[in-house]
């Protein structure tokens, strides 16, 4: 725990005057898979290239396998893998001979590099005849199996996928996911994918760091982050009758008269009240007693999704503030 | 044959640690890639054709040529095989001055945007792999083609040509015709230099192809067409001034074409083709009193061609340093 795989200390990224990335603290440790969440444009691809060495930070520090990415970008490169957002290959080569290009690149040997190129495309799931086919005919999903593929021919410590699940179908994305989860269980990898579909994220990673604006406003894993952030925080109701409430509701007083409320909102059929403690049972008999017609009664639960809307709200909030 | 790959591979400029270098694997598949690619054989059939139609016209007047007594260049067959024509068909290396660039253009206007554009740099370059290898790999494997196809057209046309007139080459001529294609690869590699260049600087392919083009247009035409009008303008009288002055006048006028790399291939091409070029401006007859109408020699032809040819390296280097300047200072993200 105490040797962190990726350590980035006050990484700052400026272009002009717009700071891409603005001192990122943020350490990794072996064997972990990390979400990197973040809205288009949160500095998310920026700190990757960073980390990789493709770009020099402005400011600060990023130490990946005990290398200096800035300094020694090749050491970094060999033994980590990346996928960018948008995999492209050579059209004119097949999908084996783009394969054994990246392979040999790395170092592999010439006699050996067809056995592990077809050993790893096994591994990502690529069919017989999917091997000899010009990757100009792959899918999307294929093509993002086959960047995997040349991720994990270089047998790296440390994969980074930057938005590895863009435009595969839902199928598509939960098999891609779970075989890079398998993966990185079996082989002990670590693995730091960025993203902005908040559910997928929720399914495999270990601890997520949510980013927004060049800042990671939050890190830890999931139970922990809607626990400091819902703690004080209410609970809610929504309540859905069969007619239209008139605005002002006439109720809306008489409801907020009740313990622990603290605010309601009506609109059109539907009612959303909000309160300290789980109150639903009183909620609900306060509209039976009034005879409303209540259609459905749901109660909001947490996720990812509302942690995710939460801190962007209060961030939007805070820029409208100052 | 293995023997000999495995003591290829002892020089660590090829391999390091038994493995081919990337750069090397770099090469390879650019190579590859541009054989197997549509453009390149089609400017390899052009090229075949220019070659062969140039060189069998000059095969059909070779008898007449030679016979010219007043010739003194009639004892070098290979070299009028290159140079000779009949009005139909301009020689191939004047052939090889427009299609030379067209050439090293074609192979270079994508080499770098295309790859950012398929989404390949990005991955490339997460590969252990030094970013200007990248670059240098594009220029050499497109000159090593360029070159081992010159070098295979004019081996053919010296076997041809030893088979049909049975006249065994002089080491003259092999001198000669050697520099000539190394003189031809560096213009296409000035071409090709300043065609990567764009590739960087522009995003999309289409727009490097057409300035390329646009430069070599405004090099090839327009410019000796201003610095004709601009030598009309200023010319003095010819009654005027004194002989030197305007000797020293056409100097500069030809100076100034010589900005073109089109003029400095011709110059030296043609005082490496044709022995018997002394000089490539004007000569006064003091200079001509006593001199002895003889092919010069190798040596001294090129003497008459080194400053084109440095030239011509330096145009391709200055391309190729500010490609690599602009190249490694890149944001790579698309």
């Amino acid at each position: 725990m105490d040797n962190p795989i990726i350590k980035l200390e006050g990484l700052t990224k400026c272009y002009g005057a717009f700071k891409a990335v603005n001192g990122l603290d943020l350490s990794i440790n072996k064997g972990e898979i990390f979400g990197l969440l973040g809205p288009n444009g949160a500095g998310k691809t920026t700190t990757i290239l960073m980390m990789m060495g493709l770009t020099e930070p402005t400011e600060g520090k990023a130490h990946v396998c005990g290398f200096n990415a800035t300094n020694d970008p090749i050491s970094v490169k060999r033994l980590v893998g990346y996928m960018p957002d948008s995999v492209g290959f050579y059209d004119n080569m097949t999908a084996l001979e783009n394969l054994m290009y990246i392979g040999e690149l790395n170092g592999i040997p010439r006699d050996e590099v067809k056995g592990r190129a077809l050993e790893t495309m096994e591994m990502v799931g690529l069919e017989e005849e999917a091997i000899h086919k010009k990757t100009a005919a792959y899918s999307r999903g294929m093509k993002q199996r086959l960047g995997l593929a040349e991720v994990l021919i270089k047998q790296p410590q440390v994969i980074i996928l930057d938005e590895p699940t863009l435009g595969i179908d839902p199928s598509g994305v939960k098999e891609f996911l779970q075989l890079i989860m398998k993966l990185s269980r079996e082989k002990g990898l670590t693995v730091l994918l960025s993203s902005h579909h908040l559910h997928q994220v929720q399914q495999v990673c270990d601890r997520v760091g949510i980013f927004v604006k060049g800042e990671l406003l939050v890190e830890g894993n999931i139970d922990t982050l809607s626990k400091r952030l819902f703690e004080e925080k209410t609970y809610e109701v929504n309540i859905t009758i069969e007619d239209d409430v008139k605005f002002p509701w006439k109720d809306e007083e008489e409801v907020l008269k009740l313990d622990f409320v603290q605010h309601v909102s009506a609109k059109g059929q539907n009612i959303a009240i909000s309160s300290s403690r789980d109150v639903t049972p009183d909620i609900v008999r306060f509209f039976v007693e009034k005879e409303y017609r209540v259609n459905g009664v749901q109660k909001k639960s947490y996720g990812l999704e509302d942690i995710y809307q939460k801190y962007f709200d209060s961030n939007l909030k805070k820029q409208i503030d100052q | 044959m293995k023997a000999f790959m495995n003591s290829l591979e002892w020089s660590s400029f090829l391999t390091v640690e038994g493995q081919p270098k990337p750069f090397w694997i770099l090469v390879r598949k650019e190579i590859a890639g541009h054989i197997r690619s549509w453009r390149f054989v089609i400017l390899l059939v052009l090229i075949v054709l220019t070659f062969w139609g140039a060189t069998s016209v000059a095969m059909g007047n070779l008898r007449e040529v030679v016979a010219k007594t007043k010739d003194v260049d009639k004892l070098f067959v290979y070299l009028k095989m290159l140079t000779t024509t009949a009005g139909t068909l301009p020689p191939f290396h004047v052939f090889l001055n427009f299609l030379g660039p067209l050439l090293g253009i074609s192979l270079g206007f994508d080499a770098i945007n295309s790859e950012q554009q398929n989404g390949t740099l990005t991955r490339i370059m997460a590969q252990p792999v030094y970013r200007d290898n990248l670059l240098l790999s594009k220029f050499v494997s497109s000159l090593i083609l360029v070159g081992a196809l010159l070098f295979s057209l004019s081996l053919l046309m010296i076997g041809g040509g030893m088979v049909i007139t049975g006249v065994l080459i002089e080491i003259e001529e092999v001198l000669r015709i050697m520099s000539f294609i190394i003189l031809c690869t560096i213009y296409v590699g000035f071409w090709l230099g300043l065609s990567i260049l764009l590739s960087i600087v522009f995003k999309q392919a289409s727009t490097s192809a057409l300035t390329t083009i646009g430069v070599w247009l405004f090099f090839t035409v327009f410019y000796q067409i201003v610095i004709n009008i601009a030598a009309k303008t200023f010319a003095p009288a010819a009654n005027e001034v004194s002989q030197m002055e305007m000797l020293h006048f056409n100097e500069l006028i030809l100076n100034l074409l010589r900005l073109a790399p089109s003029q400095l291939y011709t110059d030296a091409t043609t005082t490496l083709l044709m022995p018997s070029v002394r000089s490539l401006g004007p000569v006064t007859m003091e200079q001509m009193a006593g001199a002895i109408p003889s092919p010069l020699p190798f040596r001294e032809s090129l003497m008459i061609v080194w400053p084109q040819l440095c030239g011509l390296i330096a145009a391709t280097l200055m391309c190729f340093a500010l490609s690599y300047y602009l190249f490694m200072r890149r944001e790579i993200r698309t």
